[in-house]
């Protein structure tokens, strides 16, 4: 961040302390009151100081602590007719930093999760190209060009429940269809390269090898750009939720669009228009006529802590939490509120800051227990504000459902409950 | 390749090697990787179909031999009459209702092409039986569907003759993204940092409406 933005912070945190009505003296005495009795988690001696833990090799795959049994995914069950065409949220309330853990990514799958077979899959790309070909994943793996990349992934329909108003209340229901993954793959590029497209290839279809055998077209131009060929996340293959063994990365485009399973790329000269890209994920506005490929997610931002599922426990110091991403640029800032978009601060982004990916976001402040209506607003490399939920709705009416980035309010309640609303 | 100087000096070496053979550029791959498809794999799986028709299978099917098949195939889910059993979706149905509060988005009523139903129905259904109807099954269930939304009548025989004449009423009723036109005025403004509205008022609460799962549920409690 340059000077400027510095200076309008410090401005900015004393009014946002102001906002937040806190009394700091008071405060500082609360927090600091001493213990009348002695802690027994300090002076007894507790089981897991006294005994043997259990061995090496005896979690061979190791999970998460046994108190960390309520951070898990979570889904909506009147949402959906069926587990098998659905989608799972991720507990973004619960996570830090930028990484989303491979098993707490959300899942979003048209029929099950496949359990494919390795050894029995291939990736097939025909059409317009000099040279169809099979690889096996043996074949992609031996391909020079291996890249990692840490990229979002949003659903194009994530927070689309919420465009009538507040409905949800959680920020893993009403945004958790998002995950920030490492991947590990080959650029499209090199696949391509390597069949030789030919000068009519303009499209691709990108197809999955699941019982859906999803699919999609993508431009020639965005393959070509960045997208990868993955087999791998967070360091190690990638989980069957998630398309294992072999995804699509369409960074900064809509999650759709990253084809799990990934079995076949067709290079064509005109788009396919399949059912995920007419009868789905194609945005309907108020005059009854809709936008397609509307492929690019916007800056969007949300405050993870304090949210619903995660109240307020303590007056004095407090951390405010949250998540921005733009599929455009990078995020260059990110403001919060208290008072329901009344006063503004620049929170503290933290490192790293990648693109297209989460940047995490802080801000430090004292509560002292009055009602709070908190607010945060992404603002990209490009220039783009993160539009209020009214701003984005005078402009595509309610009946969108996809690429809902309007802010979110949570109301804080002087007993700590936090609630998902709307405010004028 | 520029953007890749290593690489592209890997694939010089590997390109050595397979000059030696003299082949030209579209007979071999520069880097000796995968294997050439063959016809029947490429047959297998390139099972796409788009609006022009390019893709169809050769087959044919009545809207009679539909109906049959969907009651038997379909029905379960999407209803006798396409009107969708529960929360399957509806195929029918909602015609005119784009700018309702609740619209119908079932094909009459939104799809724009006829390819999308019979690439739809080869490639994903029945749910739980993907491809396993012949082709002049898909084009048979596509025919129905194009009935039940009156846009064939009764004695309509779906074939690829037959197929680009069916257009479905909302084939215009899209346009590409304008986000960066129509929207212009969410980029470069300077954002309001103090006092920017007078009084907030709080509109509608998601616990009004109490559809969030249970387990999920923050009781309050502050120390």
């Amino acid at each position: 961040m340059d000077n400027g933005t510095t200076r309008s912070q410090r401005f900015g945190r004393r009014r946002f302390l102001g906002a937040a009505g806190a009394g700091t003296a008071a405060l500082l005495a609360a927090s600091a009151a001493r213990s009348a009795t002695p802690d027994p988690a300090i002076t007894e001696v507790q089981d897991w100081a006294r005994g043997l833990g259990d061995g090496v090799a005896t979690r061979p795959y190791g999970m998460p602590s046994e108190f960390e049994k309520h951070v898990v995914r979570r889904d909506v069950e009147w949402l959906t007719a069926s587990r098998q065409s659905s989608v799972s949220f991720t507990p973004l309330h619960s996570l830090d930093g930028v990484i989303t853990p491979s098993g707490l990514c959300f899942e979003r799958h048209h029929a099950g999760i496949a359990d494919i077979d390795p050894a029995k899959h291939r990736l097939m790309i025909n059409g317009l190209v000099d040279r169809q070909m099979v690889y096996t994943l043996d074949d992609l793996k031996r391909f020079p060009g291996r890249v990692g990349r840490i990229h979002f992934l949003e659903c194009a329909a994530n927070t689309g429940m919420e465009w009538r108003g507040a409905q949800l209340n959680g920020c893993q229901f009403t945004h958790g269809m998002v995950h920030n993954v490492a991947y590990t793959g080959i650029p499209l590029r090199m696949l391509l390269d390597h069949c030789g497209v030919r000068t009519n290839g303009r499209w691709l279809l990108a197809e999955g090898g699941d019982a859906a055998a999803m699919t999609r077209s993508l431009p020639l131009d965005k393959a070509m750009k960045d997208c990868l060929v993955a087999w791998a996340m967070n360091g190690e293959a990638l989980r069957p939720e998630q398309g294992y063994p072999l995804r699509l990365v369409v960074p900064g485009w809509e999650g759709n669009m990253w084809v799990k399973w990934l079995r076949r790329i067709e290079v064509g000269d005109q788009p396919w228009h399949h059912r995920e890209e007419t009868s789905k994920y194609t945005d309907l506005l108020a005059d009854g006529r809709a936008r397609r490929f509307t492929w690019i997610m916007d800056a969007k931002s949300v405050v993870a802590n304090p949210s619903p599922q995660a109240p307020l426990r303590h007056r004095g110091p407090n951390v405010l939490s949250g998540l921005a991403w733009s599929g455009r640029d990078a995020i260059r800032r990110v403001d919060v509120s208290l008072d329901g978009g009344r006063n503004w601060r620049t929170a503290r982004i933290d490192e790293p800051v990648l693109s297209p990916s989460f940047v995490r976001f802080y801000a430090e402040f004292d509560w002292n227990g009055s009602e709070l209506l908190v607010q945060s607003r992404a603002i990209d490399a490009t220039g783009y504000v993160q539009p209020t939920k009214h701003e984005l709705r005078r402009f595509r009416g309610t009946n969108s459902i996809y690429h809902n980035n309007g802010i979110q309010t949570w109301l804080v309640r002087p007993n700590g409950e936090t609630e998902n609303v709307e405010i004028s | 390749m520029s953007r890749f100087p290593r690489l592209a000096l890997i694939i010089s070496v590997l390109v050595l090697g397979s000059a030696a053979h003299g082949d030209s550029a579209s007979a071999e791959p520069a880097i000796a990787l995968g294997r050439a498809a063959l016809p029947e794999e490429i047959a297998a799986w390139d099972i796409d179909v788009r609006p022009d028709g390019v893709g169809l299978p050769s087959g044919k099917g009545s809207v009679k031999q539909g109906e049959e098949l969907f009651l038997q195939q379909c029905a379960a889910c999407h209803g006798e009459f396409g009107e969708g059993a529960g929360r399957w979706p509806a195929v029918a149905g909602g015609r005119g209702s784009l700018t309702d509060d609740n619209p119908g988005k079932a094909i009459g009523a939104y799809w724009p092409y006829v390819s999308t139903i019979f690439d739809y129905v080869r490639r994903s259904m029945p749910f739980g039986n993907a491809q396993s109807l012949t082709s002049d099954e898909v084009y048979a269930v596509t025919a129905f569907l194009l009935f039940i939304n009156d846009v064939v009548g009764d004695d309509f025989v779906l074939s690829p003759e037959t197929f680009t004449s069916v257009r479905l009423p909302n084939a215009n009723g899209f346009y590409e993204d304008d986000r960066e036109i129509t929207e212009r005025a969410l980029w470069n403004r300077e954002p309001c940092m103090i006092n920017c509205k007078s009084e907030v008022m709080i509109l509608n609460r998601a616990r009004v409406l109490d559809v969030t799962p249970e387990d999920a549920k923050g009781a309050g409690s502050v120390d």
